[in-house]
Order: structure tokens, then sequence, then C-alpha cells
């Protein structure tokens, strides 16, 4: 009873695809699987609207909205309409096709990256050998589609905020490649299935997932910042800030297309997420034995909207940071951890199990993590406060 | 010649003349990106999966964006006042065409075109791995060391000249220690240039000299 429930979804899928003619089986497997992440998604990507304004509202001492709809629920409803029906305003120097194209060249890579995700047991939409790899392939993909709007709005602050994405993406990039790579080490394999089976297990009662390791954790954070850093999330949206460059390279896009862009960065949120509860959170798996009953892909789902929530908690909390301090982050704060981190998991996979293993491994991502800070720190020259008046 | 292969062929090559006759030059960078991808396409496949993701994740991911960068921070993007093609072209048609018949008959005349082929069996990324590590260690490192000079080359061209650059701002130099201190400050060195050419407010440090307030005085 409790494995039906878990395998309702797969049992669905294998009994429509016995309807189709056999040769065509495998096509329409797949094309049940995508029916399937295009329908979830996008309702969880309006679901994320709603809880986003509800919460930065209370975060801000304010009512979210609550107009549309019991507590403002139909929200995303009325701004679907909104825009559908707004008048599509392309600058009259605008070069058409690129203008055009940008949107596209976000949402489709977005879109293809959530496809090798397992959502729950047997549930993701294919097992490729190297799927950490397409994933993080088809994420660069998607940084293009930041250039083509930033340059083909013929706007200078367009092309400077595209101008400042990309640099902020790349940057970015390299941490979160980094700190994948240690769950790759210790598994062995590039294929998100068997990282999500190398987490399954209990021992004393904890799960093994990979975050409650120490390398695991400070990988864990280091993904998790470069998450919010390549979705373009505050504290890191100063090329998209509001207040900043008025909204930055999608300045020129309206109607339609900006809120595709608006679902292509949200989609682009979930899937990293996705990500990061695959390699360290354990995927489908419960945290805690005796919880297996309830379904995989709840436990799934349940975890992304956990992350999802702490997205707009840390938005919603903390200032947003300039350029250049966002660049010394990425490149003398987090890549030196990064691969820091690379050396402690590989300590960790051999020395023998026990406290020595967690003090060494512990020390030694405490340890540099402190002194880095300190470094860091003590070259800010923070001293006594100057004001200056214009004259 | 199955029908995958010829559209991927189409493509690839459809984009790549794209690439090398369009007017605009954003739009040849834009056609070129779509060749990578024709190409990637075509190693997938071929079933190397490895190699068709890394294709992606290299050229599209970094090449292509290094392409339009470069493209974005000079005047390249002007539309091209000569005509793009030159007025001796039957030389390099001659050229291009004893090319295309060495590369044709090397290509017609090599064993994979047999019939007797046996299907290789799928290279998994783990073996890639294996003969990285035992085999081809040497490649590897020396693949290390090449991407070490680029990186250092990089940083030394983009690197601050040191203290003949600074200006000296009274006040200004605490708003500007924070960020150019030491070396390496190729990225921020660069954005806040930049961001000084476009003119935003703050980014230029201050010109005019700043009156010290103390906590606790009123400014008048």
């Amino acid at each position: 009873m409790i494995e039906t429930v878990d395998q309702i979804f797969v049992i669905i899928k294998r009994w429509l695809v016995a309807f189709a003619p056999q040769a065509s089986q495998p096509f329409v497997s797949a094309l049940i699987s995508v029916a399937a992440i295009f329908a979830v998604f996008p309702s969880l990507f309006a679901l994320t609207t709603i809880l986003e304004r509800k919460g930065l509202g209370r975060i801000q001492n304010r009512l979210g909205p609550n107009r549309v709809g019991p507590w403002g629920l139909l929200q995303p409803l009325a701004d679907g309409l909104k825009a559908l029906t707004k008048e599509d305003v392309i600058p009259s120097v605008a070069d058409r096709v690129v203008h055009f194209a940008a949107p596209l060249v976000l949402v489709v890579p977005v879109f293809l990256a959530l496809a090798v995700l397992p959502m729950g047991r047997n549930m993701e939409g294919i097992d490729l050998d190297a799927g950490v790899l397409f994933f993080f392939a088809v994420g660069a993909a998607t940084e293009l589609s930041v250039f083509m709007a930033g340059w083909s709005s013929r706007n200078k602050y367009s092309l400077l905020g595209a101008m400042r994405a990309i640099a902020q993406m790349i940057s970015y990039e390299v941490p979160l490649i980094l700190s994948a790579v240690t769950v790759i080490m210790a598994v062995g394999s590039l294929s998100l299935v068997k990282i999500v089976e190398a987490q399954s297990g209990y021992w004393a009662g904890l799960p093994q997932w990979y975050v409650l390791t120490p390398w695991g954790f400070a990988a864990f954070v280091l993904f998790m910042i470069s998450a919010a850093a390549e979705s373009n999330r505050s504290p890191f949206d100063l090329p998209e800030g509001e207040s900043e460059i008025i909204a930055g390279y999608y300045i020129e896009y309206s109607g339609f297309k900006f809120a595709l862009f608006f679902l292509g960065e949200y989609v682009g949120m979930f899937a990293i997420s996705g990500l990061g509860i695959t390699l360290f959170l354990g995927g489908w798996h419960a945290p805690l034995a005796f919880l297996d009953w309830v379904p995989s892909y709840a436990w799934f789902f349940g975890k992304l909207l956990a992350l999802i929530c702490l997205f707009i908690w840390v938005r919603g909390t903390l200032p947003r940071l300039r350029m250049d301090q966002l660049m010394n982050f990425a490149w003398k704060f987090m890549l030196p951890m990064a691969l820091i981190n690379i050396l402690v998991a590989g300590l960790w996979r051999f020395m023998p199990v026990g406290w020595e293993r967690w003090l060494a491994c512990g020390a030694l991502v405490v340890g540099p993590y402190l002194l880095l800070a300190k470094a860091l720190l003590d070259n800010n020259h923070i001293g006594r406060r100057v004001y200056r008046y214009a004259d | 010649m199955s029908p995958v292969f010829i559209i991927l062929a189409l493509l690839t090559s459809l984009s790549a003349l794209a690439a090398v006759s369009l007017r605009n030059l954003v739009h040849c960078a834009l056609a070129l990106t779509i060749t990578f991808a024709g190409l990637a396409a075509l190693y997938l496949q071929l079933h190397a999966q490895f190699v068709g993701f890394a294709q992606i994740l290299v050229y599209i991911g970094a090449v292509a964006i290094l392409i339009v960068f470069a493209i974005l921070l000079t005047r390249g993007a002007e539309p091209a006042g000569v005509s793009l093609f030159s007025k001796s072209w039957y030389l390099g048609a001659g050229v291009a065409a004893v090319v295309f018949a060495v590369l044709a008959g090397v290509v017609l005349s090599s064993k994979a075109l047999s019939p007797q082929v046996p299907p290789l069996a799928e290279i998994s990324v783990h073996q890639i791995g294996d003969q990285l590590m035992t085999r081809y260690v040497l490649p590897l490192e020396v693949l290390g060391l090449l991407l070490t000079a680029a990186l250092i080359g990089a940083v030394i061209i983009a690197m601050n000249e040191g203290p003949k650059r600074k200006k000296e701002i009274p006040g200004a130099d605490r708003l500007s220690a924070s960020a150019t201190n030491g070396d390496g400050q190729a990225h921020e060195a660069a954005l806040r240039g930049l961001a000084v050419d476009a003119g935003l407010p703050g980014s230029a440090g201050t010109a005019s000299p700043e009156r010290e307030v103390h906590p606790g005085e009123v400014a008048t």
C-alpha cells in the first residue's frame, strides 16, 4: 500500500504508455515525463510568487497581496492575465530577432535541466550517466540569454546590467561546480540517481546525507550561496535591482516576455535547489528512518519548498552586495574555500571511520574559514564614519 | 546517413556559414554558438555523452561568452564599413577546394566507413576518468600547467599598475582601500573602470574635499 502510493505516478505513466503502439513507446514515455514536468513546475512557480510576496511582506512588517482571492492566493492568476494582455513594447532600434530569442534561450535550458533531477523513487526524467555534467552544461547556456537581452535592447543601462550579470554568473559558477565536485568524488559517479542512492541508509537514527559531514556542510553552504548568485537572487541581484539599474538587462521587455524571464529565473532557482537537494540533502530520502512511509516525491518537494523559503528569507533579510564586494567574495573567499573543501573531502574518504576523522576534517574546514574571513575583513579598513557633503 | 545526422549536419554547416557571412558581428557570434550546439548534438548522436556535454559547457558556456565579452568591450560591433567579401575571392575558393579534396580523401579512405565495423561499446565517464588518471596522466598535467599559465597571464594583463595609478584624493583612500589593494584585482578593477566610464554616481571616488564630521558635532 505504501509502495503503491510512493510509486503512483510511475504506475500511472506505465499504464498510459501501454496504450501506445510498441515502436513509439519510448517517445510516449518521454513525452509523458515532459508533460508532468511542465505541469508541476510552472504551478510551483505560481505558488512561489505568492509565497515570496507574502513572505517578504511579513518580513517587512506589512501584509502581502491580499485583495485577489482569499489571502491573495489568486494573485498569480491576476499577474498571468496582466502579463498576457499587456502591450509588447519593443524599442524601434532594438535588434528584433535577438530581442525575441533571448527569453526563449533562457527558458529552454532551464527546463532541460529539470529533466535529470530524481524527484522520487524511479521518478527522474532521464537517468543520464553524466547527469551532473549535463546540468551544469545547460546552466552555462543560460548566460548567453542574459547577453542577448542586454545587447539587443540598445540601451546602455541594459548593456551595463548584462555585463555585470554575466561577470557575476561566470564568477560564481566556479565555486558552484567545485562544491559539487566534492560530492562526485565521494560517490564516484556523475549520475544523479546513483548520488541519491549513495545517501540512503541510516546510522544511529541519523540519515547518511552529505550535508551532515564537515566537508558536505561547507560544500552545501558554498553551493547555496553560489546558487543564489547564479539565479541573480538577492543579495546578489545588483544586475537587476530596481533601485540600482532599473531592472538591468530586462528593462526593455514588457508583457509576456518579461513574464518568461521571470519564469526562467524562478524555475532556474528550482532546478538548482533541486540539484542541491540531490547532491547534499539526500534527494528523496526521508530524514529519519521511521518516516519512510511518506512518499518519496513528498520529501523531495518538501525539501524544495524549504529551500525556496530559505531563499525568500535571505532575500528579505540581507542587503544587496555591491559589485566589487560580490566579485571579491567569489574569487577571494569562496574559491579558496571550495578548493580546500575538495582536499577535506578526499581526506574524509581515506581516513578510517571515527572521531579523528571528524576532528581533522572539521578543523580543516573551520580553520581556513576563520583565517580567510579575518584576513579579508582586516583589509577593509572600516574606520570612523566620514560624512561627505555636496559642495 | 540517418535523418537525424542530416538535420544536425545541415544545422551546423548553415550556422557556420552564417557565422562568417552575416553583417552584424553579434549575429555572427550567436550563429557560431549555434554551430557549437550542432557539434555537441553530433557528439551526442555518436553516444559520446561526456564529450558532448563538455562541449556545451566549455564552448557555449565559456568560449561563446568570451567572444561576446570581446565584442562588448571593444568597438567591434559597429557595422562593417567595407564589403565582407574580398576582390580576389577566386584564390580563396581554390584553396578551399584543395583543402576539401584532401579532407574528403582522408575521410573516404578511413576504416570507419567500411561496413564491417562492429558497434563500439558505450564508454562510461568512469572509464574516461580511469584512463585520464592512468594512461593519459601526462597530457592531463600538461593541460593543468597550460591553464595555470593562462590564468597567471590573464591576471598579469589585468593587474593594477601599482602606486603610480592611485589618485591622491583626501579621504577617498578609505573608500578605495577596501577595493584596490594588492594585486589580482582584475574583475573589479575592470568593472569599476567601466562604471566610471558609464558615469555611474559614486564610483569614481570623490573629487571634492571631504569635511570630516565627527559624531556628536552638529554640521552647519
